[in-house]
């Protein structure tokens, strides 16, 4: 087999931010939000829109997103992926613009989303537009998705491993617990194991706590070669590592309800980092729902497969817990804008640079972001670290 | 090309039929649902018709929560066929929160508003 090109440590984050994350007001589009957030990670690494030669994008409002992006700032991308994934794409893309930074095809690589998805209902820019086609062997039972996939998977994974709804409702109170300590996320007031038992069920096992928001947000990374990093920001986060592996579309054609592809992406980042689940201080793993949490902390090998339930019990992925996982209060707290991949790769930045305030974990030196998109259909890893782990 | 339709449309042909058609992959032996034209297992083009005899057990399961004003709730199951494939279906005539994981179950043909769809019982279930 021929060897991936070694990109560990060859391209930095130099910028990060978000804009309209929770409720944008309802008088912002899309690409507006977008162009916003993308506009701040640009002045986050003291670059402008002038300087993008690279776009990796992506929206559920737009047929033809990268076109769309590339029209609203007014520039010449050489270099694209607008893969449509699912929410798992913004953190593949961070791959892809590695890949394409190594070998010059461009120099600034910008990735960045844009949703209103919240205040599009009721204000003056439009609800979500469905482009989703009706797959013809799920269609005819009406299955309320993505939820019932996740349902089943779900329930499957506690028939197997005697997973418990408690053990769920963790998920969303650690992610509650770290939203608290985050002025920007959207849901922060308290939350208890005993409130997310007792909340209304959606599609059993799985409560409306259970479930990530329904928000607005957008957020933008900027992305240059390792050699050019300093000369825009004072403290680059490196790229260490990077996978991506897809696995089907409808959740019947998932082959393990419970063993998902992140097992591929998750050994492959890790290969390329060469670090271990053991050397990582931070993990955002994208937590659609709260059995996301569980699976992908197993299969990127935190815990052996069936023990995330135990994993995450009395606190353990919550402020103070073994491992600090969502520490921006996640999908389920912090904000999902039907897309949420974008916003692991943002809170790694910042709690690796320092900056992440009352939730600050100490000293965090390598982050893990994880995305998942369509039904635990496609999965994307990427490892990050801060100059010590080069 | 030797069929004049795709694998979809056979399917929604044979189910108009009163069939419940699977394909076994001739190069492979692996049985294949959804219907393709290129064998999932192995790549070969092999796939041939079969009628499955729809006898099966709920991989997994889920209630999705409704109004009773929209209809109640229903039941959403992949179940595993006998053959070996998974389809997502509902099983019927039993409460959908009595759909247990391993519960044996038999496939129907039933029309849904005009569409005949396959759907589930539990085994001996005769209603």
């Amino acid at each position: 087999m021929t060897s991936l090109p070694d990109l560990r440590g060859k391209v930095a984050i130099v910028g990060a931010a978000t804009a309209g994350v929770g409720n944008a007001g309802g008088g912002y589009n899309t690409l507006e939000l977008a162009a916003i957030a993308a506009q701040r990670a640009l002045t986050d690494a003291n670059l402008t829109t002038r300087q993008v030669d690279g776009l990796f994008n992506n929206s559920a409002y737009h047929f033809l997103p990268a076109l769309s992006m590339t029209e609203y700032l007014n520039i010449r991308p050489k270099v694209i992926d607008a893969s449509t994934i699912g929410g798992s794409g913004y953190v593949s893309y961070v791959l892809s613009a590695a890949m394409a930074l190594y070998t010059g095809q461009c120099d600034v690589a910008l990735i960045c989303h844009g949703s209103n998805q919240l205040s599009g209902r009721s204000g003056t820019h439009g609800r979500l537009p469905s482009l989703m086609e009706p797959h013809p062997y799920e269609e005819p039972y009406e299955p309320r998705m993505p939820i019932a996939a996740y349902a089943m998977a779900a329930a499957r994974h506690m028939h197997e491993y005697g997973t418990t709804r408690e053990h769920l409702a963790e998920v969303a109170v650690a992610a509650r617990k770290w939203a608290a300590l985050n002025p920007e996320a959207y849901e922060r007031g308290p939350l208890t194991k005993e409130d997310v038992l007792a909340s209304k069920m959606i599609c059993d096992p799985l409560t409306v706590r259970d479930c990530c928001l329904v928000t607005d947000g957008a957020g933008a990374v900027v992305m240059v070669r390792a050699e050019d990093a300093g000369r825009y920001s004072s403290n680059p986060v490196y790229f260490l590592g990077g996978g991506v592996e897809l696995s089907h579309r409808q959740i019947a054609s998932m082959p393990d309800l419970t063993v998902t592809a992140a097992k591929g992406s998750g050994q492959r980042a890790f290969a390329m980092a060469r670090l271990s689940p053991q050397d990582v201080d931070i993990a955002e793993l994208y937590d659609a729902f709260t059995i996301n949490t569980l699976l992908f902390l197993e299969d990127l090998g935190f815990c052996p497969k069936g023990e995330g339930g135990r994993f995450v019990s009395d606190g353990g992925i919550a402020p103070g817990g073994q491992l600090p996982v969502n520490t921006n209060g996640g999908g389920l707290s912090f904000c999902h804008p039907g897309m949420y991949g974008i916003f692991t790769v943002i809170e790694a930045v910042r709690q690796l640079r320092g900056e992440a305030d009352a939730r600050q974990v100490k000293d965090a030196q390598v982050a893990l972001c994880h995305g998942n998109g369509g039904v635990l259909s496609s999965q994307a890893t990427v490892v990050l670290g801060m100059p010590s782990t080069l | 090309m030797t069929n004049t339709v795709g694998a979809e449309q056979e399917f929604r042909d044979r189910l108009a039929e009163g069939k419940f058609g699977v394909q076994s992959c001739q190069s492979c032996n692996a049985y294949v649902f959804f219907p393709r034209v290129v064998c999932p297992e192995c790549g070969g083009i092999s796939l041939q018709w079969c009628e499955t005899q729809g006898m099966g057990v709920v991989y997994s399961t889920t209630v999705v929560r409704r109004s009773d004003r929209s209809g109640g709730n229903y039941n959403i199951a992949i179940v595993e066929l006998d053959d070996g494939p998974r389809m997502m279906s509902r099983v019927e005539g039993i409460a959908p929160e009595a759909v247990k994981i391993g519960l044996r179950v038999t496939a129907r043909i039933v029309d849904k508003a005009g569409t005949p769809v396959v759907m589930f019982t539990p085994e001996g279930d005769t209603k």
